[in-house]
C-alpha cells in the first residue's frame, strides 16, 4: 500500500516536548464518488494511525473519509527517554505500513 | 494599464465579489527557513505588467504556509516517487535515467531555460519531450504521457534541482518564431466566453473571479500540487484547464501551440524565482 | 481509474457535492449531537479547555487545516457538521502525549467544525469554528 513519509527528530533532550510530522501518499477514497460509468467506488481508506514509543501509547487515531487525501496528521510528546517511536497505518483493506524512528536522549 | 476589459466587467458583475481573506501580500517565501524565493521581480522593459508576480503571493495564508516547508508540501510525495524512477532501469538498453546523468543534482539550471529552442527538430524542447528522448531514443523504454505521474513525478524532482534560480528563457534568435505565435495565442480571444489569457491574468489579476483571486497566471512553480486534485499538474494541463473553463476547445498537450504558449508565458516571468514544485489551491 | 472530466470534478470538488447533493443528503445537526452524545455518553459538555484553529475562509475545501489542542484530554473528537456525516476523526492520547494534533481535512461547504475532548477527570469540553468553504471561478 502507501509509503509514508515521517519527520522526526534524531536528538531530543529528557522530558523534551517533541513534534512528529507524519504524510501517507493514500487516495482516501470516500466511497461517495461514481466512476465514469456512474458506479460508486467503494470507500478506501486509512482507517486508523497509531503512534508507540518504547512500547507506551503516545496516539491512536480513528480516521473517517473526511480526512483528506494524502493524510496528514501531526503530533507531539514527551519523550522521557532514547527509545523507538513506532508509528503504523491501517488500510481499510487490512494492509499496514509500519516506520520505526529511533530518537536518542543525550 | 486598463484594468477591466468589457467581457470581465460583464462576468464579474455576475459574481459574487467577496471581501475574502486574500493572501497576506507582505508575505516572503522562504522553504524550510533557509532558501530565499523572489517572488517579485522587476518587469522587464518591454512588458506588459507593472511588476512580476509570483502565484504563491495571490494564495491564502494556510496555502502559502503549505509551500514554506518541504515536509508540509505533499508534492514532495511525487519527488520521492521520481527519485524511484530515476533510479529504476527500463527498455531495452538496461538503463535508468542514472546510468547515463549520475546525480539527478546535474539538472540544475535547466529549468529557468525551457523551453527552449531544438536546432535538429526546429521545435521548441520542453521537460517532457527531454524526458521522452532519453526514454526512446537512449533507453529503449515507451515514452510517458505528458502530464501523467510518471512525468509529473520525473518533471517535478528534475525542476526541483533548479528552485531558487531566476528564470531565463531565451525569446529571441532562433525561438522568435515560436515565442511570437505564443505572444499571438496568449492575446487572442477564444471559446463561447470570447476571452484571452490576457484578459484574466494581465488585466485582473489580483481581482476576484468568484471566489478565487487571479494571478499573473506564472508558471515558475510547475509542475504544482493543486489542492483541487492532490497531484502534481503540467504546464500544458492547466493550459488546457483554462481554455475549458473558458468553453474554448483546448489544444492538445504538447502541441506546438502549447509549446509556444509555455515558452511565452515563461518568459513573463524572467527573473522570478524557479519554485517548483509549488503549492496551488 | 483514468482521470476523465467527470472524475476530475467529483475528485476535485468539494464544490461539486455542494452544488449537486441533495439537500437531505447532509448530517442535520440531530445526527452531529447523536455523535456527541454518544462520544460523552450524554454527559454535561462545557465550552473551554480546548482549543481549535481552522482557517477562516478556506481557499480549497479539499485540503482545509485544522489544529486542536486540549492540554490534559485523554480523547479528542473531531466533527464536520455539514458533511455528508459528521465524523472526521477521533483521538486517543497517552500520558507521554500533550493531547494535540494537526490534520487535512474535507470540508463540503461553509460549515462548523467541531471539537469535543473528554478530559482527564471525565469532564467533556467542546469548541466549534466557522469554516467558509468558496466555490472557484478556476480554482474551484
Amino acid at each position: 500500500m502507501a509509503k509514508a513519509r515521517v519527520k522526526a527528530p534524531k536528538t531530543a533532550a529528557a522530558g523534551e516536548l517533541v513534534t512528529i510530522k507524519t504524510l501517507v501518499n493514500h487516495k482516501m477514497e470516500s466511497g461517495r464518488r461514481k466512476d465514469g460509468d456512474g458506479n460508486l467506488i467503494p470507500r478506501k481508506i486509512i482507517n486508523a494511525f497509531s503512534a508507540t514509543f518504547g512500547g507506551e501509547e503516545v496516539v491512536s487515531a480513528k480516521f473517517e473519509p473526511a480526512i483528506s487525501t494524502n493524510p496528514y496528521f501531526q503530533f507531539s510528546f514527551n519523550v522521557p527517554a532514547t527509545g523507538d517511536l513506532v508509528m503504523k497505518w491501517t488500510d481499510d483493506d487490512g494492509s499496514t505500513v509500519e516506520q520505526t524512528k529511533t530518537i536518542t536522549v543525550a | 494599464m486598463k484594468k477591466f476589459t468589457r467581457t470581465l466587467t460583464c462576468i464579474l458583475a455576475l459574481s459574487t465579489i467577496t471581501t475574502v481573506a486574500i493572501a497576506d501580500e507582505d508575505a516572503e517565501l522562504v522553504i524550510n527557513g533557509d532558501l530565499n524565493i523572489s517572488t517579485k521581480a522587476a518587469a522587464p522593459a518591454d512588458s506588459a505588467l507593472d511588476e512580476l508576480i509570483s502565484g504563491w503571493r495571490f494564495r491564502t495564508n494556510e496555502t502559502q504556509a503549505l509551500q514554506m516547508d518541504d515536509f508540509d508540501n505533499p508534492s514532495f510525495i511525487f519527488i520521492e516517487q521520481g527519485e524511484d524512477l530515476y533510479a529504476k532501469v527500463d527498455g531495452s538498453e538496461g538503463k535508468s535515467c542514472a546510468s547515463c546523468h549520475e546525480d539527478v543534482a546535474s539538472f540544475e539550471g535547466l529549468k529557468s531555460t525551457l523551453p527552449r529552442h531544438n536546432a535538429t527538430t526546429g521545435k521548441l524542447d520542453t521537460m517532457e519531450t527531454l524526458v521522452n528522448d532519453c526514454r526512446t531514443e537512449r533507453m529503449g523504454a515507451e515514452p510517458w504521457k505528458w502530464s501523467k505521474g510518471k512525468m509529473t513525478a520525473m518533471t517535478s524532482l528534475i525542476s526541483l534541482q533548479s528552485r531558487g534560480m531566476p528564470i531565463n528563457v531565451k525569446t529571441d534568435g532562433e525561438a522568435a518564431g515560436a515565442y511570437d505565435l505564443g505572444k499571438e495565442l496568449y492575446y487572442t480571444r477564444v471559446g463561447q466566453l470570447d476571452m484571452s489569457c490576457a484578459n484574466c491574468h494581465e488585466d485582473n489579476y489580483g481581482n476576484m473571479i468568484r471566489a478565487d483571486h487571479l494571478s499573473q497566471g506564472q508558471i515558475n512553480g510547475f509542475p504544482t500540487y493543486r489542492l483541487k486534485n492532490a497531484k502534481m499538474n503540467s504546464i500544458h494541463a492547466r493550459f488546457k484547464g483554462c481554455m475549458k473553463n473558458i468553453r474554448a476547445t483546448p489544444f492538445k498537450e504538447g502541441s506546438d501551440e502549447f509549446r509556444a504558449l509555455e515558452l511565452y508565458v515563461a518568459s513573463r516571468g524572467n527573473g522570478l524565482s524557479v519554485e517548483s514544485p509549488s503549492v496551488r489551491n | 481509474m483514468s482521470l476523465t472530466r467527470r472524475n476530475a470534478l467529483a475528485l476535485g470538488s468539494a464544490s461539486f457535492v455542494v452544488t449537486l447533493m441533495p439537500l437531505n443528503a447532509f448530517a442535520a445537526k440531530d445526527e452531529t449531537m447523536a455523535v456527541i452524545n454518544a462520544f460523552t455518553n450524554g454527559a454535561a459538555v462545557s465550552d473551554g479547555g480546548i482549543n481549535l484553529t481552522t482557517p477562516e475562509i478556506a481557499e480549497n475545501g479539499n485540503t482545509v487545516p485544522v489544529q486542536f489542542s486540549a492540554p490534559g484530554a485523554k480523547r479528542v473528537m473531531l466533527l464536520a457538521d455539514g458533511n455528508p456525516t459528521p465524523g472526521v476523526g477521533t483521538f486517543n492520547f497517552g500520558k507521554l502525549s500533550d493531547a494535540s494534533g494537526s490534520t487535512r481535512i474535507r470540508l463540503a461547504g461553509t460549515q462548523e467544525v467541531i471539537a469535543v475532548a473528554e478530559m482527564a477527570d471525565g469532564s467533556y469540553a467542546q469548541v466549534a469554528k466557522t469554516v467558509k468553504v468558496t466555490i472557484g471561478g478556476c480554482g474551484g
